[in-house]
């Protein structure tokens, strides 16, 4: 099934999400949280782990096409509003995977209650500190800049900077900049009181980094390791933030041999 | 109160002055001499008869050597007599405690018996990337701070505040201020429509002091707030706008002009510059404003020379006559009851700051003031 864009009225807040893929009733359901930039069109990852999953992926309360509610000051909110929409969609066992601050909010939900969620792959997720591993800081970099640090392979690059510039896409990328330093200006993209708590987390974890990640550099992966001992890492070589545009076919066979395993 | 030392090739190089430039460009006992410079001048301000003498805040930056525009204007309370002293302003969204601020104003607002014009900012763009306060809970800080600190200042205490941002169990300031019911406040701003509203409103009426822009903007910005005093249904008093800019005063036009324009150029091109994304972070401004700015930006960013930046009214330089008749033009435009000279600019050195301060208050002032 193609994906299609649906709409929900949630704590007070229209969320809108793209939903694709094999039907519920015979697949896993699979939630993508998306990162900084959004997820402002469907991707190859997605179409291919939409023959495997119930692909769900939405826009955050405050990115893309979803509202920005009053009450959205913190990561925390933002969790909480995940468990409510896990809930409100009745998803059973859904596979959680989010990429960057995505990752982080699967993190945030994870810690709280994991009822509804069957496994977690984090993908370069913020939440955590490391001592030596400093985050690049997404906020004072120019826009090319930062697109060129997402990736490892400059052609990934060079394909988004050759994307049309239009007043929608600036006013998205506004809007989602302007949601993202809300959540993660200070503490910078992580929460210090997250590893107290990580040990909470009952279902199985895969960590996906990439090596050459200039965002959040590697020595964050094994800060995470170190704190769930449990968890699956699989570094990506030749990779950078985004192992899933990056690598795209490797990234998928992982998440489902993880996930179906 | 520039780092006016600064190497500004280094300064060039690292494409702004302003929270990344590495602090061992500091030379703590140039500085030292800086300081005690700067303090001499502004001491001088109220010998050559000006009104007032202003101060300001800007954290880890060559542009100005005054994180704490508290500790400037406690020297200037005990050396000065006469003057008012301005603080524009204290950075309200950068402090953690605002108590804090009014007990630092209530105190030099107390030992100078009442001199004290006190001035509320949130700080430029850059002071979020340095402080790591998160700038889309600016406006709501700065609106929650200034509430806490007024009703310090005139509420009998102890009485206890709960607000979002901060929260206090006992409010009871020791010392209360000397003026009643407060000290003056100012709101200086480079120009939004929120500020102008919020100053205007008839239970603040605030004087609204447009910094460092081109005059169309100063004009656009005080007429705005005129006509928003109007709308909600009072009539805008003088003393309510002001507009800050940098001066220079020569003996002629031509040397004026040549004095300052090292000077002035460096002020412009070195020390005010800053990539966009530092100047505004997300929620600093609203999204139109922000789109806005990046319309302009060419303009905005681009290098500016003495000659353009003249023409734009961005800079008053000229002899005693020119400057005199600029202002002349520009009160009656703009009936501005507060005028802030900048006589000391990027790297404008003492001699010439001195012999700017002495041709203005001598050639400019007495006619400005006649004016009012």
């Amino acid at each position: 099934m193609p994906f299609s864009d649906q709409q929900l009225e949630l704590d007070g807040c229209r969320t809108h999400y793209r939903r694709g893929g094999r039907s519920s009733s015979d697949a896993a359901p699979l939630v993508f949280l998306h990162g900084a930039s959004g997820a402002p069109v469907v991707l190859p990852f997605m179409e291919r782990l939409a023959e495997r999953f119930d692909v769900i992926v939405p826009d955050h309360p405050g990115y893309g096409q979803s509202e920005e509610p009053e009450w959205l000051e913190n990561i925390h909110d933002v969790a909480y509003f995940y468990l409510d929409f896990l809930a409100a969609l009745k998803l059973e066992r859904a596979v959680i995977v989010g990429s960057s601050m995505g990752g982080w909010i699967a993190l945030e939900m994870a810690v709280r209650n994991t009822a509804r969620i069957g496994s977690l792959v984090l993908v370069s997720p913020a939440g955590v500190a490391a001592k030596g591993a400093e985050p690049a800081d997404i906020f004072l970099l120019a826009p090319e800049d930062m697109t060129r640090k997402l990736f490892h392979e400059q052609k990934f690059a060079d394909e988004r900077l050759a994307m049309p510039v239009t007043p929608e896409s600036i006013d998205l990328a506004l809007k989602n900049r302007h949601t993202t330093a809300r959540l993660a200006w200070e503490p910078r993209l992580h929460d210090p009181f997250l590893p107290k708590w990580l040990h909470r987390i009952d279902v199985p974890v895969a960590i996906v980094w990439g090596e050459d990640d200039q965002i959040l550099p590697v020595g964050i992966a094994h800060e995470l390791k170190r704190l769930m001992p449990k968890a699956q890492l699989n570094i990506f070589e030749r990779c950078g933030h985004l192992p899933q545009v990056e690598k795209e076919a490797e990234f998928c066979d992982l998440v489902v041999r993880f996930a179906c395993s | 109160m520039p780092y006016a030392d600064l190497d500004l090739a280094a300064g060039r190089k690292n494409g702004t002055v302003w929270v990344t430039l590495p602090n061992r460009n500091f030379d703590p006992e140039k500085g030292h001499r800086l300081y005690n410079r700067y303090l001499d001048e502004l001491e001088y301000g109220e010998e050559l008869g000006f009104d007032v003498v202003a101060v300001n805040e800007h954290h880890q930056t060559a542009y100005g050597l005054m994180p704490s525009p508290i500790v400037t204007a406690s020297a200037l309370a005990r050396r000065t007599k006469r003057a008012r002293i301005a603080i524009l302003g204290s950075a309200l969204p950068l402090r953690s405690h605002p108590l804090m601020v009014a007990e630092e104003h209530a105190m030099i607002d107390v030992i100078s018996g009442g001199r004290l014009i006190t001035g509320f900012v949130r700080g430029i763009g850059a002071e979020y990337h340095t402080f790591g306060v998160n700038p889309t809970f600016s406006h709501d800080r700065f609106h929650e701070a200034h509430d806490l600190i007024v009703r310090a200042w005139t509420e009998p205490g102890p009485f206890s505040f709960q607000g979002h941002h901060y929260r206090v169990q006992y409010v009871n300031l020791w010392p209360r201020p000397y003026q009643k019911p407060h000290p003056p406040i100012w709101i200086p701003s480079q120009g939004s429509k929120e500020t102008i509203d919020w100053a205007s409103h008839p239970d603040r009426r605030y004087t609204y002091l447009q910094t460092f822009s081109p005059v169309k903007v100063v004009h656009r910005y005080l007429k705005q707030y005129r006509d928003t005093c109007q709308a909600y249904g009072y009539g805008c008093e003088d003393r309510q706008l002001g507009w800050a800019v940098p001066v220079y005063v020569g003996a002629s036009d031509e040397s004026a002009r040549r004095e300052a324009k090292e000077h002035f150029e460096a002020f412009r091109n070195v020390y005010v510059r800053m990539p966009i994304e530092m100047l505004l972070p997300p929620g600093y401004t609203s999204r139109e404003s922000l789109k806005n700015v990046m319309k302009a930006k060419a303009q905005m960013f681009g290098e500016v020379t003495i000659e353009q930046a003249i023409e734009l009214g961005l800079f008053v330089c000229g002899s005693a006559e020119t400057v005199t008749k600029a202002f002349e033009g520009y009160w009656r435009e703009m009936r501005f009851g507060n005028l802030l000279v900048m006589c000391q600019f990027g790297t404008l050195p003492a001699d010439l700051t001195r012999a700017n301060m002495e041709r203005f208050a001598r050639g400019v002032l007495p006619r400005l003031k006649a004016l009012n």
